[in-house]
């Protein structure tokens, strides 16, 4: 019983010496000094990270319309007549609330990614929550954006279950530092969101291959629904898609964000979302606090000349490489 | 990096501000710092509101006096523009307002302190008059005779004897009794069962005390006399003792108010307990009240009532501000916790848990139902909301049907926070499943449990009211607090695979 808590009581100086990072330090030390309150609406809006992404070239999935109104929800159906594959989506709901993946339809049913159809009015319903706000952060009226369907790489096949596979690296000063990928599941219900049971996979930063993977925040090493070995899973174009992440430093002048990407099959790497408040768990994917390479990049001395996307990933390639830490016992 | 010495000299100049504050009341005003060595004052408030019609006025309000237990050690009266009178008649005490002329709405305040006093020199003279002959038709005065005759056979003195009348009035299957109740109240037939036996007794009316009450009005009861004192009983309460202790405003029973020259009139009774030091209780009789007296103990009491809750919503958000930064417990809604625990304090904890759960759970099943209705969001949170109004009244009634009055305390939940609880963890629910509700739902009720015995306990409400200070040191507390950038407790469960590695 004493030395149950004698070993609680340990954790806390255990993990500092291992540099997580927490809830609070992340809010007071790095959000709130490092990122500007009035820029949040350009990564809280995906419409509007939407067009200062492509203003900057970064490619986003190609974009069918805008819903702005209650007036034009019937218009869906006509509007996605052409697209065989769809994504309904608030521009600005957050941590992956509200988004309708409809993988194949004929404007009247309207099949889901887990094989479950539903009928066009469902559709609708679904459009006009999003509008009122249901998934928009304090409740605001909201405009659903509606995209074209990402056709993932086919290099993950296997390591998701019914989602697309999303590359979710943290970006400090325009410096990628830290990067996974989220995996979803069976029990994450196709979502990328870890808490729901979505497979975290952490990523070496120099290499794009994976380190350590982890489900509710216990270590794995297949995928529970594939059975495929998670420590196979090697990100191609690494090096572009660290690039794009780090040039979301230029485009939005948040110090500390997420950067949440996918892989298209044609288009290659996308910037699918921004996200001012980034989550802890990369730290628990990847097996190592945030904190020393955070300082690291804080200590940098800033040149006059702020370097470029492509020199600091190749610093960070340079500094934060990992070894695999899969354990097959 | 800022430099952080600004702040913390800020947040020292608050505590020592607030410690100067509390220390002058303390040694100035002889405020004890605990509740237990003080003495007890009750502030009464009658107010008085009337539709003067452009004449002449004048109000004469019954005036109480000292009593058993009670010393009256000040009284005042606040009326613009008026002439005050304290008079005293045959009927009692009385004040009396009066004006030339007077139009529209009018507003008059009397304003009296009772100690609470075991020893008060109270006037136990003996009834003076005859006991008039009573009311009663030939038919009611057949079952009263047969009432008091069994009350007589199963009593000693008085007391006893009207401790029985009670019993028998408030017997709902005795046929005498309801006979008596067909055309008279309670009060009326005490009082003319007591004269039929010849026992000397009066009507008075009578206020509950109860800390922090608003617009309390007048209650008629009984004064027996007992052969050497009166003794007050209340017709309704056959227990004996009565829930909060009673104050007689109305000797006499004449009228409350008298009222010339207006219409519409409503005397309101607002009241407060205050605790004061054993000096100033003495002293308290001779201090006339300052002019420039800004704390908040100069306001109007009903005002001071309201603020007793108010001085305690601080110390509610420096929890609530502990158990998310420093433990990092989940709760739906940041501080709606602390408006179920201000509920809680009105309705009592198990009954408000009881209530809060019965609301919360059915609002959600019908939640459930109006989720498929394809509603927009307002309309459905309006929805919501009179459902939640509904489901109160349902649970009223019936918990008044089944003869729990605790059942009656839940319409003081806040209702529209409650529909956007329920809305909230309804969305919660079909996004991240019930354990997320359960656990967000389960954290706002231990706040709000935690809230509630910190608002409830005697000593913080002491020093909350009576020390304004304090709020400067309850800021600084969670001003550092803020600034707090280690672990929460709940991270280190979820870091702790971390560790192994």
């Amino acid at each position: 019983m004493l030395s149950a808590l004698i070993d609680i009581a340990k954790i806390p100086s255990q993990l500092r010496s291992k540099g997580v990072l927490g809830m609070n330090q992340r809010n007071h030390a790095f959000i709130g000094r490092y990122n500007d309150r009035a820029k949040y609406p350009l990564v809280d809006d995906k419409l509007k990270t939407k067009i200062i992404a492509q203003k900057h070239g970064a490619t986003t999935p190609e974009m069918i319309g805008v819903i702005r109104n209650q007036a034009e929800v019937k218009t869906i159906h006509n509007m996605v007549k052409n697209w065989p594959g769809f994504v309904i989506k608030p521009a600005q709901g957050s941590g992956g609330k509200g988004i309708l993946v409809i993988v194949e339809h004929d404007q009247k049913s309207y099949k889901k990614p887990s094989g479950a159809t539903t009928n066009a009015q469902e559709v609708e319903r679904h459009i006009s929550n999003v509008l009122s706000g249901l998934f928009s952060l304090g409740g605001k009226t909201d405009v659903a954006i509606v995209e074209n369907l990402i056709r993932f790489d086919d290099c993950f096949d296997g390591f998701t279950y019914e989602g697309v596979p999303d590359i979710r690296i943290i970006v400090f000063k325009g410096y990628p530092i830290m990067a996974m990928m989220r995996c979803s599941t069976a029990a994450s219900d196709g979502k990328a969101n870890l808490h729901q049971g979505a497979v975290g996979v952490g990523l070496d930063i120099a290499s794009g291959k994976a380190v350590r993977a982890v489900q509710f925040e216990q270590p794995l090493t297949h995928h529970p629904d594939t059975g495929v070995d998670l420590a196979t899973l090697a990100v191609p174009e690494w090096r572009k898609l660290l690039e794009l992440a780090s040039s979301a430093w230029e485009m939005t002048g948040l110090g500390y964000m997420g950067t949440d990407m996918v892989l298209d099959k044609t288009k290659g790497p996308m910037v699918l979302e921004l996200n001012a408040r980034p989550g802890l768990s990369i730290q628990i994917a990847n097996g190592s606090g945030l904190i020393p390479r955070l300082r690291q990049i804080e200590r940098l001395e800033e040149p006059v000349r702020y370097p470029t996307p492509e020199q600091r990933v190749d610093y960070c390639m340079e500094n934060f490489a990992t070894a695999p830490k899969f354990n097959y016992l | 990096m800022t430099s952080k010495v600004p702040f913390y000299i800020a947040v020292a100049t608050l505590v020592i501000i607030g410690l100067a504050m509390s220390i002058i009341r303390h040694q100035t005003y002889n405020v004890p710092w605990v509740p237990g060595e003080t003495r007890q004052i009750w502030d009464i408030e009658a107010r008085i509101e009337f539709t003067a019609r452009g004449d002449a006025v004048r109000a004469s309000l019954a005036a109480p006096n000292t009593q058993s237990g009670y010393t009256l050690i000040n009284e005042s009266a606040s009326s613009p523009g008026y002439g005050v009178s304290y008079v005293d008649a045959d009927a009692g005490r009385r004040i009396e307002w009066t004006i030339r002329q007077a139009n529209g709405p009018q507003t008059i305040y009397y304003r009296s302190q009772f100690l609470v006093d075991p020893n008060a020199n109270r006037d136990a003279a003996p009834p003076k008059q005859a006991i008039p002959p009573s009311n009663l038709s030939s038919l009611e005065l057949a079952a009263g005779e047969s009432l008091v005759a069994l009350a007589h056979q199963r009593s000693a003195n008085n007391q006893s004897f009207t401790r029985e009348l009670i019993k028998a009035i408030n017997d709902p299957e005795s046929q005498n009794a309801s006979l008596l109740l067909h055309a008279k109240n309670k009060t009326e037939a005490l009082y003319a069962l007591l004269s039929l036996a010849e026992v000397p007794s009066r009507v008075v009316g009578v206020i509950e005390l109860e800390d922090g009450r608003r617009r309390q009005t007048v209650q008629q009861m009984v004064e027996v006399w007992t052969g050497e004192d009166w003794q007050l009983f209340s017709p309704t309460n056959t227990a004996g003792a009565s829930e909060h202790p009673l104050l007689i405003w109305d000797q006499s029973n004449v009228s409350l108010l008298d009222l010339m020259g207006g219409s519409n009139s409503r005397v309101a009774f607002s009241m407060i307990s205050r605790a004061i030091s054993a000096v100033e209780a003495t002293e308290s009789k001779m201090e006339a009240d300052g002019l420039l007296n800004f704390s908040i103990h100069s306001l109007p009491l009903e005002e001071q009532a309201m603020f007793k809750t108010i001085m305690m919503i601080p110390i509610g958000a420096l929890i609530v501000v502990f158990l998310r930064i420093l433990v990092g417990l989940k709760t739906s809604g940041t501080f709606m916790p602390v408006l179920i625990a201000v509920a809680f304090v009105q309705t009592q904890l198990i009954t408000g848990i009881v209530g809060f759960l019965l609301i919360v759970g059915t609002g959600l099943i019908i939640r459930s139902y109006l989720s498929r209705l394809n509603l927009l969001l307002v309309a459905r949170i309006s929805a919501v909301i009179i459902t939640v109004i509904l489901i109160i009244s349902v649970f009223t009634v019936v918990a008044f049907k089944i003869g729990l009055t605790e059942g009656l305390s839940i319409t003081f939940f806040p209702m529209i926070i409650l529909s956007w609880t329920i809305e909230r963890m309804s969305i919660l629910w079909e996004e991240e499943g019930g354990k997320e509700v359960m656990l967000q739902g389960g954290g706002s009720l231990i706040t709000a449990v935690l809230v509630y015995l910190a608002m409830t306990n005697q000593y913080l409400q002491h020093l909350t009211f009576n020390f304004i200070g304090l709020q400067l040191i309850v800021l600084a507390g969670i001003l550092v607090l803020g600034t707090y950038t280690g672990y929460r407790l709940t991270e280190l469960r979820r870091f702790k695979p971390l560790v192994r590695d």
